[in-house]
């Protein structure tokens, strides 16, 4: 017989010892990492272990997509080329009138001494998957802590934002998109200036307006841009466009559902985009140099 | 003596630890490829699914600390909470160690339908504690992987049993 020795001899603790032992410490790690974020490192660690595996996974995928690439047509690429070369005259006129209005703004600024805007710097990233937990909605990209990148900033593509990074691994990084159940970003309508704060919903492609009043004065195509006032996402970056308004007088905040602008579920190319930390001068009683660190604010 | 249903009676070489690695990171890997979109939900969890056939065939070669740390490697990879399915493995693991005699008497058809439960119940683990954390219920198509991974199955024990066949046959000398 293979298995199973007589049970005079040692076999260890019985399953059910080990089950207990086991399925306490996850319930550890699991209580640790929900209530209080610890483990990052025990994270980190195990990241670098899957990285190379991780990798040669993704490899087939983006291998096929440069193989296809590859056999592009002449026409196809013709086609790209008119567009592209329609699209440059096209934006050569609105870059032209950026740089007047840049140096008027600037040129403004100075007059009222008001802080200038910073440039930022941004990384191109690239998107190796979309975390495969059906409860969240998450994208890991290809640059980590070796690039430079922060949890906290802000990512877009090409029209607008897509989510911020919540946690940085040595060479990857995942991305919670604003789809995702909790993320929430501060925005703007760009009709009329109107603040308010635009939460996931969990669903793909639905997003929400959170505690806005009943007789607020938001409408179906109002484009939302972010507004700049939290500090983390740069001003005026596109968010979403209001797809209905439901003005309910049981409740007492109007349900406005909007949807994404940014292509949230699309795979390819991203901008990290660096945090443009423009927060006021600290109180003068504080005397310590040192830089606002979250959640100590107005202490 | 083992006692099959089915299958002649036949003397298997004994499986070398090093091909239980090699099937394990194989499914890590299958874990780890860009599933998306609708795939997602009907992909099946290779990991659990070669975990629990291992911990059926030898109970005594692999069992709590690999369930364990692979259940730690998903975790991070899909950055879901930490020991979520650490914790739905080990139950798994525990599940096969101790059903392994009974679900190796039965051929392949009821052995799916054994392996097609405990994956749900290991879906239903990872359900819980997910709800239990904040999350909304993702839709009844998330189980729709567990019966994907049970129509694995019978193909899945056939490969995993071809190293271990001797490779001349007894009766024809």
């Amino acid at each position: 017989m293979e298995y199973s020795p007589p049970p005079f001899f040692k076999t260890g603790p019985t399953p059910l010892a080990r089950l207990l032992i086991f399925s306490l410490l996850s319930l550890a790690l699991l209580f640790a990492d929900a209530r209080f974020k610890y483990l990052e490192t025990l994270r980190k660690s195990v990241s670098v272990i899957i990285y190379p595996l991780q990798r040669v996974a993704n490899a087939p995928a983006s291998i096929a997509h440069r193989a296809g690439e590859f056999f592009v047509t002449h026409s196809a690429l013709r086609a790209d080329n008119a567009r592209l070369a329609r699209q440059n005259i096209e934006n050569a006129v609105l870059l032209q009138q950026l740089k007047s209005l840049q140096a008027e703004n600037t040129h403004l600024r100075e007059l009222l001494d008001a802080r200038k805007r910073v440039e930022v710097k941004s990384t191109l990233a690239e998107v190796l998957y979309a975390a495969r937990d059906p409860f969240t909605r998450k994208i890991i990209i290809d640059k980590g802590v070796q690039h430079d990148i922060l949890p906290g900033q802000p990512v877009i593509d090409h029209i607008g934002v897509i989510g911020q990074v919540t946690r940085v691994y040595p060479w990857l990084s995942e991305v919670t998109l604003i789809t995702d159940k909790g993320q929430v970003v501060p925005v703007q309508s760009l009709r009329n200036g109107l603040r308010a704060v635009l939460a996931g919903t969990g669903n793909d492609g639905v997003l929400e307006l959170k505690f806005i009043p009943l007789n607020t004065d938001f409408q179906n195509g109002d484009r939302l841009v972010t507004s700049g006032i939290d500090g983390v996402y740069p001003p005026g970056l596109p968010v979403a466009e209001v797809t209905n308004v439901e003005r309910n007088a049981a409740y007492l905040f109007a349900r406005i559902t909007c949807k994404p602008l940014a292509g949230v579920n699309n795979h390819g190319q991203i901008l990290v985009v660096g945090q443009e930390r423009n927060l006021p001068e600290r109180p003068a009683e504080e005397t310590r140099p040192e830089r606002v660190k979250k959640g100590k604010r107005g202490g | 003596m083992q006692i099959r249903a089915t299958t002649p009676q036949e003397i298997l070489l004994p499986v070398r630890p090093a091909f239980i690695v090699v099937t394990l990171v194989t499914a890590l890997f299958l874990n780890f490829l860009p599933w998306s979109g609708f795939w997602v939900w009907i992909r099946p969890d290779f990991v659990a699914l070669v975990m629990l056939y291992w911990c059926i065939e030898q109970p005594r070669k692999i069992g709590f600390t690999a369930a364990w740390v692979l259940g730690l490697m998903m975790d991070v990879a899909d950055g879901s909470l930490f020991g979520q399915h650490a914790l739905a493995y080990s139950i798994l693991a525990y599940a096969g160690i101790v059903l392994h005699r009974r679900v190796q008497m039965f051929t392949l058809t009821p052995q799916v339908l054994h392996v097609i439960l405990l994956l749900l119940f290991n879906d239903l683990v990872v359900l819980i504690i997910r709800m239990l954390a904040g999350s909304d219920f993702p839709g009844y198509q998330y189980f729709l992987g567990s019966f994907v991974a049970g129509a694995l199955w019978p193909p899945l024990s056939v490969l995993l049993k071809l190293p271990q066949r001797p490779e001349s046959d007894p009766d024809h000398v």
